[in-house]
């Protein structure tokens, strides 16, 4: 097993996070619409809507790189809900070593190799044992080979496989995916939903954005549909999230 | 960890991406040297010439190449929205910001290495006896330099017209540095040379507030 595949005794505690009537504004254009969510840790949601939804603004938002422009984005852990954080406690709680990110763009250095990539972010992180966490990490991904050549050389399905693994690569608590599967092929698809569920089943908190079908949507415990910035239908938390994703997928 | 320990692995990172491609490098010292050329051909300075109108020409020419330099340094960082994966990372925003001024202060003097003696050789000018404290005016110059334009760097990054945008902003907000720079760098060139120290403090106090006002700043500059 890889040594990354599972949190470590000492890997950060499941971590939840709740939108407090969240909007968020570009100028005049309304990306999110005071939407109000709870995302228990643990969970495995899949984030539906068309373009322009507001699922990026929303992951970017539980990644910490986007403020709101009113509302709030709390973040809590099982130990942090048991003591009860004040509100400015919970507002200061912003934990980037439990987070990962797999965006839209790779967030890697084309210049660099898969291995300097992950060998930057993994000193970026503090990381224990960077030589063999790096190695690791490439050969889960399937890139061992590959592992002195520039990412600009590589394919854009095995961009993304990097990018998913740069994300894993601090064994985050949660793991928030923005159209993961764009550009993965059938094998790349398979080993990304077998990735997904060792993910699952170590209790990681998952959210992952998607307009199209694909097989590791059958992990969710939970789906949420955005549209024009609102939340439109949730199945919950303890909820049944076929009947939402059957209906994403009767749209494709 | 510490932002002196965060901020060497991003130095580290920008050395490795810029003696790999060269890009910067490359261009800033060519634009440089032509500037120079150029000036050295528009007219024909005799040596006390060279020594009145020499470090007003040798400082713009670091201004152009510097604001060209600078530019990219937050720009490439668009190319795979790689910023993102820094900002998410558990390390202060000034840690970032700090790794990148060092890196173009480093690549900056390294083009200023290679332009001195080139300038010296063609305004007729001895550096025999000043070189420690050209170097002192130079480097004090230098980091007033890389860090407004690091700051602005960063500022413009997200900018449609952000080539235009970067002198526009910098330029104005360099003529204090500029004047102090030239006149530090004149009494080195005159025929009795000293060092102003008088004009050395004042690069040093621009080199203090700008890093001061970045630390205070950072979150807000790296921000969406």
């Amino acid at each position: 097993m890889p040594a990354l595949a599972t949190p470590s005794p000492s890997a950060p505690a499941p971590l939840g996070v709740s939108f407090h009537n969240v909007e968020k504004r570009f100028g005049s254009l309304a990306a999110l619409r005071g939407v109000s969510l709870e995302i228990r840790a643990g969970e495995f949601v899949a984030l539906l809507g068309p373009n322009g939804a507001g699922k990026t603004t929303l992951l970017r938002m539980a990644a910490l790189l986007m403020n709101p422009t009113r509302g709030a984005v709390l973040f809590s852990t099982a130990a942090a809900t048991q003591h009860a954080p004040s509100h400015q406690e919970a507002s200061a709680f912003r934990p980037k070593n439990s987070i990962g990110l797999v965006g839209h763009s790779t967030l890697l250095y084309d210049e660099l190799t898969a291995a300097e990539n992950l060998t930057l972010f993994a000193r970026l992180y503090a990381l224990e044992n960077i030589a063999a966490t790096v190695a690791a990490a490439l050969d889960d991904c399937g890139l061992a080979a590959r592992a002195g050549s520039l990412v600009r050389t590589f394919s854009r399905g095995m961009r993304q496989r990097l990018s998913i693994a740069r994300a894993l690569l601090h064994q985050p608590s949660m793991i928030l995916l923005d159209e993961p599967a764009a550009g993965l092929d059938r094998q790349g698809l398979a080993w990304f939903s077998a990735r997904l569920a060792r993910l699952k089943t170590a209790g990681c908190t998952v959210l992952m954005s998607t307009h199209a079908r694909n097989e590791s949507l059958d992990l969710a415990t939970r789906a949420v549909a955005l549209a024009g910035g609102r939340v439109d239908n949730d199945s919950g938390s303890n909820g049944d999230p076929r009947a939402l994703l059957a209906a994403l997928r009767t749209e494709q | 960890m510490t932002t002196a320990r965060a901020a060497a692995i991003i130095l580290a990172k920008e050395l490795r991406l810029e003696f790999r491609t060269r890009e910067l490098l490359t261009a800033t010292v060519i634009f440089a040297l032509v500037v120079v050329v150029l000036f050295s051909f528009a007219f024909d300075p005799t040596a006390a010439e060279s020594r009145r109108y020499g470090p007003g020409l040798l400082w713009i020419a670091f201004l152009f190449a510097g604001s060209l330099m600078l530019n990219p340094s937050f720009a490439r960082e668009q190319n795979n929205e790689t910023l993102d994966a820094l900002r998410m990372a558990p390390i202060s925003s000034f840690a970032i910001l700090l790794g990148k001024i060092l890196a173009n202060f480093i690549f900056m003097s390294l083009a200023e290495l290679v332009l001195v003696p080139v300038f010296a050789v063609l305004y007729n000018l001895s550096l025999a006896g000043i070189v420690w404290r050209l170097i002192l005016v130079l480097a004090l110059g230098t980091l007033g330099l890389t860090v407004t334009g690091t700051v602005f760097s960063a500022i413009s990054a997200h900018a449609r017209m952000r080539e235009l945008l970067l002198p526009l902003l910098l330029l104005p907000l360099l003529t204090p540095l500029l004047i102090a720079a030239v006149e530090s760098t004149a009494a080195l060139f005159a025929e009795q040379p000293a060092l102003d120290r008088t004009w050395l403090a004042f690069l040093a106090g621009f080199d203090i507030v700008f890093l001061t006002a970045s630390w205070l700043l950072c979150d807000h500059l790296l921000e969406e």
